[in-house]
């Protein structure tokens, strides 16, 4: 036994020497030339992976971007797959990355809200953005969305088109204003093209979770659904659909990883808000201004129209996109009545925003989307 | 044809033992530098930065504290259950019970009430809610020999769905645009800090000296260990079996209860369904490695919690994969949770098997 302990604590030693000489030139230092470099830190906390193929991969990929165009001039790090249904999480990672000397924190998901609130008050001089998020302070904490209906719209268009059964499936995160919202504009763009569409939503009660995602999808496609559209954060439902040789429409991200399936999908451009925002800190001209992105700015934007789509179908969505972008076309226009047959918009009535927190405090689904739990 | 024989050791010398114990820790690194090396990393790198990562500056410290104190009091929470055999893996639904106890308190209580009185009261009724969840099993057990270990897991689930379901149904808080969650707790209703943590550590270093007092000097706490080492020892000295399991139990459920309190009032500020957040599965391993002792629990929580910051620390500041730290930390739970087999067991080759066939031959 002690010839046994002998000869390990040896390898031990010989293993560590070995180890710190190749030190000098390790990962360490070169961390250590950066930061002298850099003017600023920018920390990003995701909920997800960040090759998840949606969600977090356009905020992963928007961020590799922003560095790209600083040059060095700014550094980054970030902390992936945080959950955002408790705030400790969320508390640790940002607190991480302040410690990491992070000028900035960036959050990536709802959830993440008090914990950001909590931590720009306790952190003055560090600077708080936060993605989808209502809240805000008046000095160091805010918050950046888009009008991502407008993509929506345009993405229900195409599920119109090409839908067979006239039944739209629609995997949804919870029955919250921001996913309704999206619900309402794809069902009013696959209904302007299709009046006989009806959507089918299944709610998963979280912003992803691939396992939960494809048990939606596939509650949709037994359904008989033959589109189906999400507001979560994986490729699952895109993937289920093409199993059974129906249609996907993703989110996030233009990824056409299900190729037999994909149509389209609504999706971000996160580095149109991260470089100027940065920049703007840099140059000390920030204001804690809230900002709404819209599909004219190329904030928000529809994924390549996948060859699956036939030619006149490509050409009326992208006479609608320019419509849209142009203002002519707006997605809530009157007159929409709400699933239960109360009026949402009169005639000549429209629905814009321009900051999360001017959304409606609760948004039903209008006329042909049915929602339940999954 | 039996190579390699396994028997149980009746009596280890302490030298020995504590050869095992190191030979545990030495491999688990020699291995885990190995499975860093694959991954192109430096292990003596990555080994200085999680201790760096865990204790190199104050907010450092603090987040590992801050890790520790849930882990810690759920541990010694396990340990008064574990003492008497007593398989309590409920601590999850323990702590989401406690949580919600507090909860009660927290929200539907005046906000006239005075901090110190509506903490304490939170307090107590964590306490009667992670109790009352562990006196259902222990009284099943008592009274009808059940199995606690499945009754206990499944409690966790009823306990977190019942919370989910408070925070999608009656409880959802109207001002929240629709969105799944439970209103804040008023400001009275917080945990207050001390030395920029908030006081669950002190609650922590409490509960340390209460179950090493409680399981060492006091008679309930010796009839348990009695009932753990043999229930024939315990019937024969005419102790009352059912009522020990109980109170033992309400005492472990109780604990574990707290540390609901403290994750909701102390960080959360609200409840939410997983509050929970695998503290009570995590404690039973640092609960095991302590070998059920109160003291030793709060130096492998520490250590534990140390793991777990230093982790959160390489994959930011090295830019390494979350997984090289649960690596590290898999790697170390190995070892040391198998060399407690070599502690229990004799392992030796049969050489005399082989010679007798040789012979033979």
């Amino acid at each position: 036994m002690k010839k046994v302990l002998a000869i390990l604590l040896a390898l031990v030693m010989v293993f560590s020497f070995a180890a710190c000489g190749g030190d000098s030139n390790g990962g360490g230092t070169d961390d250590g030339g950066d930061a002298a470099a850099a003017e600023l830190k920018v920390g990003f906390i995701f909920i997800g992976a960040k090759n998840d193929g949606g969600y977090t991969q356009a905020h992963f990929e928007a961020m590799n971007k922003m560095v790209e165009n600083f040059g060095g001039k700014v550094e980054v790090a970030y902390v992936e797959n945080v959950a955002d249904t408790d705030k400790q999480a969320a508390l640790n990672a940002g607190t991480n990355l302040m410690d990491q000397n992070c000028d900035v924190i960036i959050g990536c998901s709802y959830g993440f809200k008090d914990a950001l609130a909590e931590m720009a008050e306790a952190n003055p001089d560090k600077y708080f953005l936060h993605f989808s998020g209502e809240q805000k302070n008046d000095s160091n904490f805010t918050n950046f969305f888009g009008s991502i209906e407008q993509a929506r719209y345009l993405s229900g268009m195409v599920a119109g088109r090409m839908t067979k059964t006239n039944q739209l499936g629609y995997v949804g995160a919870y029955p919250y204003t921001e996913v309704n919202m999206g619900i309402n504009a794809f069902t009013l763009g696959a209904q302007a093209v299709n009046p006989d569409v009806q959507v089918k939503v299944v709610y998963i009660n979280s912003w992803g979770d691939p396992e939960l995602e494809k048990a939606a999808a596939e509650q949709l496609l037994t359904q008989g659904c033959d589109v189906i559209a999400q507001h979560c954060d994986s490729t699952a439902p895109q993937l289920a659909a093409q199993e059974v040789g129906a249609y996907a429409i993703g989110y996030n991200y233009d990824n056409p990883v299900a190729a037999d399936a994909y149509l389209t999908a609504p999706v971000w451009h996160h580095e149109k808000y991260l470089i100027p925002t940065i920049q703007a800190i840099m140059d000390g001209t920030w204001d804690n201004s809230v900002y709404y992105g819209t599909m004219a700015d190329g904030y928000v934007d529809l994924g390549n129209l996948s060859d699956l789509i036939p030619a006149e179908v490509k050409d009326e969505v992208n006479a609608a996109k320019e419509k849209i972008a142009s203002g002519e076309l707006v997605p809530f226009t009157g007159p929409i009545t709400f699933s239960d047959g109360t009026v949402w918009l009169n005639e000549g009535e429209t629905a814009v925003y321009d900051s999360v927190a001017s959304w409606p405090a609760s948004l039903p689904l209008v006329k042909g989307a049915t929602g339940s739990d999954l | 044809m039996n190579l390699i024989r396994i028997s149980k050791r009746d009596d280890l010398p302490k030298k020995k033992e504590i050869v095992i114990r190191i030979l545990a820790i030495l491999l688990s690194i020699l291995f885990s530098g190995v499975i860093i090396m694959m991954f192109g990393l430096n292990p003596a790198e990555i080994f200085r930065s999680i201790i760096e990562g865990a204790v190199g500056t104050p907010t450092r410290i603090r987040q590992t504290i801050l890790t520790a104190v849930p882990l810690t009091i759920t541990s010694l929470g396990i340990i008064v259950a574990f003492k008497m055999k007593f398989w309590n893996i409920g601590a999850e639904g323990q702590i989401t019970m406690g949580a919600l106890g507090a909860t009660v308190i927290a929200l539907f209580l005046p906000e006239s009430v005075p901090a110190p009185l509506k903490l304490l009261l939170m307090l107590l009724a964590s306490m009667l809610f992670g109790g009352v969840w562990a006196f259902i099993p222990a009284i099943f057990k008592a009274k009808m020999g059940t199995n606690e270990t499945i009754f206990t897991l499944m409690l966790n689930y009823i306990a977190i769905k019942f919370v989910t379901y408070l925070q999608y149904g009656p409880w959802k808080d109207p001002n929240s645009g629709g969105f799944p969650r439970i209103a804040y707790y008023p400001d009275n209703a917080l945990l207050p800090s001390l030395f920029g943590v908030h006081i669950g550590w002190i609650i922590a270093i409490i509960c340390v000296a209460f179950v090493y007092l409680f399981i060492n000097y006091t008679k309930k706490g010796y009839e348990i260990t009695v009932v753990g080492e043999s229930l024939e020892t315990a019937r024969y000295a005419g102790m009352n079996i059912s009522q020990i399991i109980v109170t033992a139990m309400f005492i472990s459920g109780g604990m574990c209860g707290v540390v609901g309190m403290i994750q909701a009032a102390g960080i959360e500020k609200t409840l939410v369904a997983p509050i929970a957040n695998n503290y009570g599965f995590t404690a039973i391993i640092t609960a095991w490695l302590s070998r059920l002792n109160a003291v030793a629990c709060l130096f492998v929580c520490i250590a534990f919690a140390m793991l777990t910051q230093g982790g959160a620390y390489i994959q930011i500041a090295l830019g390494v994969p979350s997984a090289v730290a649960s690596v590290v930390q898999g790697t170390v739970l190995f070892f040391v949770l198998g060399s407690e087999f070599f502690l229990q067991y004799r392992v030796s080759l049969a050489r005399r098997a082989a010679q007798a066939k040789k012979e033979v031959a």
